[in-house]
């Protein structure tokens, strides 16, 4: 921990904690005299012995802002992101355009630096921003209820799957093997705890096959799949849920809000759980996060959600309000009998979405699908590799490479380009198989580049 | 104020997107959506003006004084705030190779090892989205590590002052909770606790200093008590802003620990999250931890997936990686000097507690630690004037309230945390609010019944919105109301 100081040049130590700290020392001697102890040490007093630090913590001396500003700038620097290359890097995460007007209003303090709403009267507006959200995501879910935020993609699915278990009495969940690979280890991590059985459900030339769903889905509390999957592919989403719901499972749809300007929403063919992560939809790639998942119910459901709802109501002299509702579910209220731990969810993130969401409207939405839509379309017409499935696609399109896709990729990166996510990293017997993502941020000569550059290495 | 969805005129909106000469989508008419949803179409200067009003109906610690006992509502720096917007971090992609994202590997793993040597401890995994996380984390490795050594405990020992997320946890880790009572003085009762450890012990779960605010006096025979027992103990971090650099759960016997970096390292809140639960373990624990690891060979930073003992993961990619650049901004701000952040939170609520005792109960006489609690059972005895009626007062002197009715150990309870960044002339101010409530509480308690006035609304019908549940604009079909 002392190169940073080599790397810095000598870093003055002195006042630089200050900034943060508005006691002068005259302050700090009346507020010991008031409290009647001579010194700070003397406020320590209960810490036995055996526990107290003899010696100053071994960290790196302190910077001033300045120096922290070059040493972020210095850190940054070793990193290659978006706008460095031409990327069509996805694979759960997107690089979507996030509007100027979503940072303006992120970087209003009184929503930045509030804490959980738990005194409405004072937090009014974030309670209503979050009434606002439920709304967007239940409209574009085809539900009837949507929390708060959960952490990401991958916890909610957890979450879904807890509320499954308790909801049906079933001890077994199916997640295809279609989801996220990310996703399903989530649930694996989350089930021991619950005591859940987790089947996974093959993959039939890029999907689930809805007859051997139905079949793995007997005596199942969910069945989970990806609309659209981790390889880009349409799901028959469907023909899934009717095969989940006839043998009584809860069908569970994980999806891209971003789709739902085109695709049916889970709601509307039967899905009693929407899931999914809602970074493309206004949150930055921040190398993994924060991010914000959400989680959309139908209407008998709601007192097994986790996480925190807000409902409206009325104050003292009737006028409307927004508040934290529903609160015997949450832990501080059920401790060991609530329906989840969480407390501190992704609020400024989901606040990040609805700014966005209300940005696109439902004409953009529409506009942003049938963009993506097409540029994938446009790919599988110009590059020159066989795409892995004949399936309709959304915004994602894996191809077959001549060499092993982590050769592609780095020798493409080496051109400036970075042609997607090597398939063989989670998925066996995929090594020479690429998956390439199309956002509204690529055009059609980007296309043609990405095509020269895979024939330039062999691809 | 109208909902955004109230403001909407078909044909409206903000976003342009690129003209692009592209196939037409293929969609098969089976998955295509029929009914558009009805998102908002405003345009982008209502779109603004909408969330700048909404802003102006919220406080936050920017607004003004925030004492909300247990979250540790501290300044939130400006500097971290632009730290994670510079490109090379706000637009990395976490499928980037490593050799492509070194700076961001090294910032995790500079920041693991700050806090190793923060907690006492020798591996962290920065993976947990939040304190509660980070709870299941532990819970879930504890687990783990007493299943490769073939014992069978499944008991967790948690005292009645804990957060209720300890109790969640436990039951989503598929373990069972045992309770043990906390004594006169505000520390674990130990006999009780010796009664209830047994060789169904998994471990226990401890904040220290408790959501009392008190430093337990005795922290070296709890934790050695359960690791006689064969279990192993579990430090809930929430309250770590009292004790950096001064103690360090490592050394009081604490086996696993979580950090919330919303709390003590200066993430801020957002309005609800997000925050970040990294937990820190002794190093027999470290095989257990999440994956990927972040690993360090000599100046290459690389992320390790093979952990075959590993739990797995509990969340997507490394962790919320803005939430690390914050709370690595902010640490590198003090350095060896962290003990002066915590030294001066516990000045400052010894300062506030020393004049607050005037006029409120205080339950356990002790100098506090970062926080502390009072009462207003002797106002609500002698006035009708409840913790819940200073609480929405406070409002109206401009200050937010304390977190109240918790701990449940405490009737009337006020849990009082004003942090290390306030000016001595807000700890006055707060004083003299407090004093007021209490002097008003005597001679004109309608005053505080009907409080708070100074707010957009007054007290909601909180019954009405559980009764009669509206948990979403339903348009045409949305209650007319004021």
């Amino acid at each position: 921990m002392t190169d940073a100081s080599a790397e810095m040049g000598s870093s003055p130590v002195g006042a630089v904690p200050a900034s943060f700290l508005a006691l002068t020392s005259a302050e700090r001697e009346e507020m010991l005299a008031a409290i009647g102890v001579s010194s700070v040490e003397e406020l320590f007093a209960d810490l036995p012995s055996a526990v107290v630090l003899e010696r100053t913590l071994e960290l790196d001396p302190p910077l001033s802002e300045v120096e922290l500003s070059d040493h972020i700038e210095t850190l940054a620097s070793r990193n290659v992101h978006t706008g460095m290359e031409l990327s069509f890097l996805g694979a759960g995460m997107y690089d979507h355009y996030v509007p100027a007007v979503v940072d303006a209003v992120l970087a209003r303090g009184e929503f930045l630096t509030a804490y959980t709403p738990y005194q409405p009267e004072m937090s009014q507006g974030i309670l209503q921003a979050i009434f606002e959200f439920q709304t967007a995501i239940c409209e574009l879910t085809g539900l009837d209820v949507a929390n708060a935020s959960g952490y990401d993609g991958a916890t909610v699915a957890a979450d879904a799957c807890f509320m499954a278990k308790h909801a049906t009495g079933r001890a077994r969940v199916v997640v295809g093997q279609t989801v996220s690979p990310q996703v399903r280890q989530v649930i694996r991590t989350y089930a021991r705890g619950f005591e859940l059985e987790v089947i996974e459900a093959p993959i039939r030339e890029g999907v689930l096959d809805p007859h051997e769903v139905g079949r793995l889905a007997v005596d199942a509390a969910a069945v989970i799949f990806q609309q659209p999957n981790f390889f880009g592919c349409l799901e028959p989403a469907p023909a899934l849920a009717a095969a989940a719901a006839s043998a009584g499972a809860l069908p569970v749809a994980h999806v891209d809000l971003l789709s739902l300007g085109l695709l049916q929403a889970p709601g509307d063919y039967g899905c009693a759980l929407a899931i999914g992560e809602g970074q493309g939809a206004g949150n930055r790639l921040s190398y993994g996060g924060p991010h914000y998942g959400f989680l959309a119910a139908r209407q008998d459901l709601v007192r097994r959600m986790p996480g925190r709802i807000v409902g409206e109501t009325v104050d003292v002299a009737g006028r409307r309000a927004y508040v934290l509702t529903l609160q015997t579910r949450e832990q501080h209220i059920r401790r060991e009998k609530a329906t989840s731990n969480i407390t501190t969810n992704q609020t400024l993130l989901a606040l990040a979405g609805l700014v966005y969401l209300s940005w696109l409207g439902p004409a953009g939405l529409r506009e942003l699908g049938e963009l993506c839509a097409g540029l994938t379309e446009l790919a599988k017409a110009t590059l020159d590799v066989e795409p892995l499935f004949e399936q309709p696609t959304f915004k994602e399109l894996a191809v077959r490479t001549a060499r092993p896709a982590l050769d592609v990729v780095r020798d493409a990166r080496a051109l400036g380009v970075n042609p997607g996510y090597p398939l063989g990293r989670d998925y066996e017997g995929m090594d020479d198989a690429l998956l390439i993502a199309l956002t509204e941020r690529r055009s059609p000569e980007d296309i043609e580049r990405l095509s020269a550059v895979l024939t330039e290495v062999g691809a | 104020m109208e909902l955004i969805y109230e403001k909407s005129k078909p044909g409206r909106r903000a976003a342009v997107l690129p003209r692009r000469t592209v196939p037409a989508a293929t969609i098969p008419s089976e998955l295509r959506r029929s009914a558009p949803p009805r998102l908002a179409e405003v345009a982008e200067p209502d779109l603004v003006r909408h969330f700048t009003e909404l802003s102006t109906r919220n406080f936050g610690i920017d607004t003004g004084f925030y004492p909300l006992g247990s979250c540790t509502m501290k300044h939130n720096p400006r500097a971290n705030e632009r730290a994670v917007e510079v490109p090379g971090f706000r637009d990395l992609h976490p499928h980037q190779d490593a050799d492509a994202a070194q700076g961001a590997l090294e910032l995790m793993w500079r920041l693991q090892e700050i806090l190793a040597e923060v907690t006492g401890l020798d591996a962290v995994s920065l993976q947990p989205a939040a304190g509660s996380q980070g709870e299941l984390t532990g819970l879930l490795l504890m687990r783990a590590y007493f299943e490769d050594r073939g014992e069978h405990r499944s008991e967790v020992i948690i005292p009645d002052t804990a957060h209720g997320t300890n109790p969640a946890s436990v039951t989503m880790a598929g373990l069972e909770l045992v309770d043990v009572a906390t004594d006169e003085r505000g520390n674990v009762a130990l006999d009780d606790l010796r009664a209830k450890v047994s060789e169904h012990t998994a471990g226990l779960m401890l904040t220290n200093p408790s959501t009392l605010g008190l430093f337990d006096e005795g922290i070296v025979a709890i934790t050695d008590t359960i690791h006689e027992a064969g279990g192993l103990c579990y430090y809930d971090g929430a309250n770590l802003n009292a004790v950096c650099g001064i103690s360090r759960p490592g050394d009081m016997g604490f086996d696993v620990v979580h950090i919330n970096l919303h709390k003590t390292f200066s993430q801020p809140h957002g309005g609800g999250g997000p925050g970040g639960g990294p937990i820190a373990v002794r190093g027999f624990l470290e095989p257990f931890l999440p994956i990927p690891a972040v690993t360090r060979d000599g100046d290459r930073f690389d992320l390790d997936a093979h952990r075959p003992l590993s739990i797995g993961k509990v969340r997507g990619f490394a962790g919320p990686f803005g939430v690390f650049i914050r709370s690595y901004a902010y640490i590198r701000r003090y350095g060896p000097r962290l003990r002066e952040m915590s030294e001066a939170a516990v000045l400052n609520a010894n300062y506030l507690l020393k004049h607050l005792r005037e006029a409120y109960d205080v339950p356990y006489d002790r100098i506090c630690m970062h926080e502390f609690v009072v009462s207003a059972q002797s106002l609500k005895r002698n006035h009708g004037i409840t913790a819940l009626d200073v609480a929405k007062r406070l409002m109206d002197y401009g200050f937010h309230p304390p977190t109240i009715y918790f701990p449940l150990v405490v009737a009337e309870a006020l849990m009082i945390e004003p942090t290390e960044t306030e000016a001595k002339e807000t700890l006055d101010a707060f004083v003299q609010a407090m004093l007021a409530i209490a002097e008003e509480a005597r001679e004109q308690p309608d005053q505080l019944h009907e409080a708070p006035r100074s707010q957009p609304v007054g007290r909601l019908d909180e019954v009405k919105a559980v009764r009669e549940p509206v948990l979403r604009y339903l348009f045409e079909g949305h209650p007319r109301r004021e």
